[in-house]
């Protein structure tokens, strides 16, 4: 085992690089990275779409989440490589289809994940932006997202961690990223599957369970903050 | 300044507001009472269109508050609102809390909106707090943050929805005291409130409402003395505390 990682390390870490396309952890850590990143802006939007209170912005924005969430992420992926160059036109290269899945798929689930974090705040907090007199979307902007992104923190981590596991799915349509390595050095070496594997499944494990770790963390120490309540007396029943 | 024309407002099949017509004047103080599902939280929130009305019109300061094309938000901004749960943003400070709409809404710079605000905390005398957060307040402290919040808008009139009923007791006067410091300034106020000591002292008029009716308008004296309904002597015999001798 020692050998084969004293052979293959660099390979394993960034693929060709720099004599060819980068490829190996790094690429799945940069393919993992910009997907959270532009699936996020997404996600916030189509999560305000989906608590929206107009009814044309939030039932089709509902139903898109729906279907996204209910099919697996390979059928995006094969969506991504096959239908969308024969609506384009133009071949996308592997890393750019799989980014493009990513993004879909993770916007949807980061959707369903700033609708809970919106809806978890009290009532009260858009009703008095309101009664200041601030507009929907700045009492939204202002008052509830701070709020609303601060609490989804430690989801967002998970969200990244999956994130990472689903770029292995890359391997399907040939991108370079750390499995589709793992699956070449295996063909090289050949005798030695099972260690390869090992090799490849703890490096997934240290860095997602390391970033898990890191989620709880984070929910503990915002959940000691105590940023999210907005009141300390207790409600009492009136007379 | 406020005119209540027979406003209808229904949850559902309930009937929760029932033909209210009412009018409050410029700087009349009129505190509203009555037991719990009376109507009488619904009453206050219809003013600033935080609820909506089936039937009737609402009048504020000769605008018809439901007219096509109403700013809603212009017309919220002139009218403070306080609420039961204090409601104080818990990612932003004290002097936040407070400087945010003015600056957002009326344009003011930030020394402008920090001065304005600080003179309303220390109004309220809480300036020591101006960079606290929230959480760091006990209940009264943050609804005097929250009145101050809604100070710094200088609102003509200011409505208050059971201010003091989420608070434990010992905190309950310091938040009437500065209500009744608002009083002094002339400031139209409706409060609804189950502080009796407070109606008797400050209100100009008492408003008893029960089952979506208001079924009595009175000065605190004739209200407290000589209540003339008899669901409001009923009230008024119910909210005695059992133990206390004085009537």
């Amino acid at each position: 085992m020692i050998e084969i990682i004293n052979d293959y390390w660099v390979y394993f870490l960034i693929g060709q690089y720099p004599n060819g396309p980068l490829g190996g952890l790094a690429l799945t850590l940069l393919l993992a990275s910009c997907g959270l990143l532009l699936a996020l802006p997404l996600g916030i939007v189509l999560g305000l779409a989906r608590v929206s209170p107009w009814r044309w912005l939030r039932w089709p924005v509902t139903g898109l989440v729906f279907v996204v969430r209910g099919v697996p992420l390979l059928m995006v992926i094969f969506w991504a490589y096959f239908f969308l160059p024969s609506v384009t036109g133009v071949k996308t290269d592997q890393f750019t289809t799989m980014l493009i899945a990513l993004v879909i798929f993770d916007a949807a689930y980061l959707a369903e994940i700033v609708r809970a974090g919106i809806l978890g705040l009290p009532r009260g907090q858009m009703e008095t932006a309101r009664a200041l007199g601030l507009g929907y979307f700045r009492a939204m902007r202002l008052v509830v997202l701070p709020q609303a992104l601060r609490s989804m923190l430690p989801s967002l981590v998970n969200q990244f961690v999956s994130t990472i596991k689903e770029t292995s799915l890359g391997y399907i349509i040939g991108l370079a990223e750390v499995s589709f390595i793992a699956t070449q050095i295996n063909t090289q070496v050949f005798t030695k599957p099972a260690q390869i594997y090992l090799i490849l499944g703890g490096t997934y494990f240290i860095l997602c369970f390391g970033l898990s770790r890191f989620a709880y963390w984070l929910e503990r120490r915002l959940a000691r903050r105590g940023t999210s309540i907005a009141t300390t007396a207790t409600p009492k029943v009136s007379a | 300044m406020i005119e209540l024309d027979k406003v209808n407002k229904w949850y559902g099949s309930y009937h929760a507001l029932v033909d209210v017509t009412e009018t409050i004047h410029k700087g009349e103080v009129v505190v509203v009472c009555g037991p719990s599902g009376s109507g009488k939280s619904t009453l206050i929130r219809t003013l600033n269109r935080l609820e909506p009305i089936q039937s009737g019109r609402i009048v504020v300061d000769g605008q018809d508050i439901h007219a096509s094309g109403l700013d809603v938000n212009a017309f919220r901004s002139r009218i403070g609102f306080v609420f039961q749960q204090f409601n104080l943003f818990p990612h932003l400070t004290v002097l936040q809390n407070c400087t945010m709409a003015p600056m957002q809404l009326r344009g003011l710079s930030r020394t402008e909106a920090d001065e304005r605000a600080m003179a309303l905390l220390h109004r309220v005398g809480l300036s020591n707090k101006a960079n606290a957060w929230p959480s760091e307040l006990s209940g009264g402290q943050q609804q005097r943050v929250a009145i101050a919040r809604a100070l710094a808008m200088q609102p003509p009139l200011m409505l208050f929805d059971e201010p003091t009923s989420a608070l434990d007791p010992e905190m309950v006067g310091e938040v009437l005291l500065v209500m009744r410091d608002l009083t002094r300034d002339g400031m139209t106020m409706v409060c609804v409130t189950h502080e009796m000591g407070f109606a008797r002292e400050v209100a100009d008029r008492v408003l008893f409402m029960d089952e979506g009716k208001v079924l009595e308008r009175a000065t605190p004296d004739d209200f407290f003395n000589r209540p003339q309904h008899p669901r409001a002597q009923q009230f008024l015999s119910d909210i005695r505390s059992p133990f206390s001798r004085d009537a």
